[in-house]
């Protein structure tokens, strides 16, 4: 039983995890994290598709942390099927999810748009290119996006 | 089309990885938002854009385009070339502008196939 039990914890037990610091409002290194994620994965040998897949998700998401959140943090984890991501940020939260999910729906700011994002498209693209994704928000309290993918 | 003879088209000048011009350009997008070329490009090699920051390096570091062409006389900054040059990324402008870039490109061959 013991053995089984142990067996258990080895399979689900992470290859890699990483956490990174979001810093707030530092346009130019939004990204950075995503970024590493993304050589760690090739250094891997993982699909391209599937490293292209993670690089959106997660660039999405943390430039959203940078933008809404006053920065925040990931958390990855790297096991043999798939690649577990938490971005969260102890921002404002998102008042109404549902009307945040809808394309072209954006609270960002006009220096953020001028920048080139802030169209709108980021939950809905983190959503399209994740097998899972999980979004909780509490006013006042932050954001969490939940981003699986499996490697296979 | 190999990159030298997309630049020879637009008449642009390189700026980082110059040892790169023999790149295969089969595709190509232009956008100004890069909130765009995140949701909807797809197996796009070239971007063409007027947006200068750092996040355009970024953004074709995730989306693995390998070349960046600035229009409209746009130049990219030191700190950007020095970011693509980290990621192997081509970057290049043109005096052109946006609609020329595209058209020429478009007429020599060169598909979107964001959609």
């Amino acid at each position: 039983m013991k053995q089984a039990l142990w067996g258990q914890v080895i399979k689900v037990k992470s290859i890699l995890k990483r956490e990174y610091e979001i810093p707030a409002n530092d346009f130019a290194l939004a990204g950075e994290a995503s970024s590493n994620v993304r050589k760690i994965l090739t250094q891997l040998g993982v699909n391209p598709v599937i490293i292209k897949r993670t690089s959106i998700a997660m660039y999405e998401a943390e430039l959203n942390a940078v933008i809404h959140g006053n920065g925040g943090k990931a958390l990855v984890e790297i096991f043999e099927d798939k690649i577990q991501i938490l971005i969260y940020d102890e921002g404002p939260g998102i008042e109404d999810i549902e009307l945040a999910m809808v394309e072209g729906y954006s609270t960002a700011p006009d220096s953020i748009r001028e920048m080139g994002f802030g169209a709108g498209m980021g939950l809905s693209n983190i959503k399209k290119n994740a097998d899972e994704f999980l979004l909780e928000s509490e006013i006042n309290k932050g954001t969490k996006v939940y981003i699986t993918i499996a490697l296979f | 089309m190999v990159l030298c003879d997309v630049l020879k088209l637009i008449d642009g000048k390189l700026h980082t990885c110059e040892e790169e011009v023999d790149i295969y350009i089969k595709s190509a997008c232009g956008a100004d938002l890069m909130s765009d070329v995140m949701a909807f490009s797809k197996e796009n090699a070239l971007l063409l854009t007027g947006l200068v920051n750092p996040q355009v390096i970024r953004t074709a570091e995730m989306m693995d385009i390998k070349v960046v062409i600035f229009v409209r006389g746009k130049k990219p900054t030191d700190a950007m070339c020095e970011l693509a040059e980290e990621k192997g990324i081509v970057l290049a402008s043109s005096d052109l502008s946006m609609f020329t870039c595209c058209g020429l490109l478009y007429e020599a061959g060169i598909v979107g196939t964001g959609n």
